[in-house]
């Protein structure tokens, strides 16, 4: 594969990028007196800035890059991963669990746990969720180094090192305030980074249509035999597994990815709710992940649409000469689908816009880890176990600490993911069977009194040790690795065999969060209520005081943005149907 | 607030936009075969200064000048 040969126009704004981010971290630096300040912006961050950091935080490499490779996999069913997977979670968080989290005063996620729940809960996913956040940095910045070293020749060394700087030196100066002004920053970088090749691709296959027309020659060219609309319509397919390039039906979608997993991230992930929690105002901080879920719904057009146009050109061949390159073997190398596109469509000048675009969605996913991460170190397991009782300067500089501790954490997991891609894979694969049930504990918590620490804590192992047996016991269609499932069988057949690897992955989440919920009310059930009414007041629906929000205008009413965001997903899923 | 944020953006995207306006008027037109013929970089520069711009504007209107 050729590199992209940059000029100096392309580096001037690339460097420029950088000196905008460290300009916002060097002049929030004196606004960051106390540990609230370092870890929760003081509380004082407006709803629009909030909601833009929430998505933001979100749009780490994954995402762009991610679901552009979707997008040319399995066309715009890909946009069930929004519009499905994403705005019903965001809404729910919004109206129904943000009063909990925010009104509880709690500091993090795991802090809520602690309150609600008891001390075990909580230490157990402070610990899971810090080994994850700093793996997803690390798994963040080693896809950077890689990329960047294939596009542009950068050394591996050398790229790790600089966006592994930039992110510890911001953080370390403004903390949470810093991530979430750059986060803003990034995303409208990423917008205005990306939208004109989604322009210029759509201008070059013949808008829409044209784009359908080229499609169908991709679904139905072999080995794929599809019906005609299979890359261009989302939901016309979904009546079996095998009627679509997913492999998925619609009952595993909604229920595993629409429901389990979604609700589980959107809800429950610290990454995004502390974003929510550092709004200045409840009313601020419910609407935090509405006003997210607007440019969320949009997105599916900056991301996906692009990997769609790629697989096409390719297709479709000729003129255009876009083809997606091949891996060794002769599979398509999805993931350069964004990328390619880009060095395709842009001359130099747009070129540098594209890939300090590109370096912004890196950077802003790594920031949103490392601040969830030195957060939750420094409250949920420095404060609680290792040295309680300290003055609130000494968590201050223990914040900063876990800032360079959690980033260099994240450079050594960055180097093992280079040397091991499997062991990567499989730590994934734990934190999934680890992710997959906590929402049946927060939704029992949050709405059912009687929910005790013990059946939290043991419902939330069973779960995840249902994940793990369900994993071990099916295999998806094509598995050639144990990771991919089968390890418990020894040689036995499988108890089932999926038509997809997404598919066994929402069923595996589906038995974990059943599991969770069932076991977590049958212990409750068979153990006492530690926690007194007056204690559970501010943290379980029944017991808390319904919020009348006074002074705020009848527009900014959560319940009815949520609607609208409703109505306009579903919308936009009718009009691809 | 401590630091408006929509500064640094607007100071940002008026800078991109200035830096693709000056390039996009002196490059040869012969890069923009890549982007259809479109000299993007000059009219994606018009937008970005635009928004940087506007940005700028709502910051400058919000800022304290008249505080007690």
């Amino acid at each position: 594969m050729q590199s992209m040969q940059l000029h100096l126009v392309d580096y001037v704004i690339l460097v420029s990028y950088f000196v905008f981010v460290l300009g916002i971290g060097a002049a929030l630096r004196r606004f960051v007196k106390t540990g609230n300040d370092f870890f929760l912006s003081g509380r004082a961050i407006p709803a629009w800035i909030t909601g833009l950091a929430f998505i933001s935080a979100n749009l780490g490499a994954q995402e762009v890059i991610g679901m552009g490779a979707s997008g040319a996999k399995y066309g715009i069913m890909t946009s069930h991963f929004y519009w499905v997977g994403a705005i019903p979670a965001m809404v729910f968080v919004g109206i129904f669990m943000m009063p909990f989290y925010y009104g509880s005063k709690a500091r993090s996620v795991p802090e809520y746990l602690k309150l609600r729940f008891d001390e075990k809960t909580r230490g157990l996913n402070a610990i899971s969720f810090t080994v994850m956040t700093v793996f997803s940095s690390g798994v963040s910045m080693y896809a950077l180094a890689k990329l960047f070293g294939i596009l542009l020749g950068w050394n591996f060394n050398f790229s790790i090192i600089i966006s592994g700087v930039i992110v510890l030196i911001y953080i370390f100066m403004g903390g949470l305030t810093s991530a979430i002004y750059n986060e803003v920053l990034q995303f409208f970088l990423i917008v205005l980074g990306f939208l004109p090749l989604v322009l210029l691709g759509l201008k070059d296959v013949g808008g829409w249509q044209g784009l359908q027309t080229k499609l169908t020659i991709v679904a139905t060219t072999p080995p794929n035999h599809f019906a005609p609309g299979a890359w261009s319509e989302s939901w016309s397919n979904m009546g079996s597994a095998s009627a679509n390039p997913m492999g998925v039906d619609w009952f595993g979608m909604v229920m595993g990815l629409g429901f389990v997993l979604s609700f589980g991230y959107w809800c429950t992930d610290f990454l995004v709710v502390q974003r929510a929690m550092a709004a200045n105002s409840m009313s601020a901080a419910r609407r935090t992940p509405l006003i997210a879920a607007v440019p969320k719904m949009f997105f599916p057009f900056l991301v996906i649409l692009p990997g769609m146009i790629a697989i096409a050109l390719t297709y479709a061949g000729g003129a255009s000469g876009f083809a997606l390159p091949r891996k060794e073997g002769g599979v398509f190398d999805y993931d350069m689908a964004i990328p390619m596109m880009l060095a395709h469509y842009f001359p130099s000048g747009m070129l540098g816009l594209g890939l300090t675009a590109l370096m912004a969605s890196f950077m802003s996913g790594m920031a949103g880890n490392v601040t969830a991460f030195n957060t939750v170190l420094t409250y949920d397991i420095y404060q609680s176990y290792v040295n309680p009782n300290k003055s609130d300067a000494h968590y201050l500089w223990m914040g900063r600490m876990a800032t360079i501790f959690g980033i260099g954490l994240s450079v050594a997991a960055a180097y093992v993911a280079a040397k091991f891609n499997n062991i990567m894979d499989l730590l994934q694969l734990v934190f999934a069977f680890v992710n997959a049930p906590l929402f049946a504990t927060f939704l029992l918590g949050m709405f059912w009194r009687r929910t005790t620490g013990h059946g939290a804590f043991f419902g939330l192992l069973a779960g995840t040790a249902a994940a793990a047996l369900h994993h071990g016991l099916t295999i998806p269609a094509g598995a050639l690795t144990l990771i991919k499932g089968g390890w418990l069988l020894g040689g036995a057949n499988p108890l089932h065999t999926y038509p997809s690897e997404m598919a066994q992955n929402f069923w595996t989440a589906i038995f974990a969060w059943t599991t969770c919920f069932v076991a977590t009310i049958v212990i409750s059930f068979l153990t006492r209520q530690k926690k007194s009414e007056a204690e559970l007041k501010g943290l379980v629906y029944s017991l808390t005081p319904r919020i009348r929000e006074e002074g705020v205008p009848w527009y900014k009413s959560p319940a009815l943005l949520g609607v609208v965001v409703l109505l306009a997903a579903i919308i936009l899923n009718i009009i691809f149907w | 607030m401590q630091l408006d944020i929509r500064l640094p953006i607007g100071g940002m995207f008026s800078l991109f936009g200035l830096i693709l306006i000056v390039y996009g008027a002196l490059s040869p037109s012969g890069i923009y075969g890549k982007s259809l013929g479109i000299n993007i970089n000059l009219w994606w520069g018009v937008i970005l200064l635009g928004f940087g711009v506007v940005m700028l504007l709502l910051a400058w209107k919000a800022s304290p000048k008249k505080q007690p």
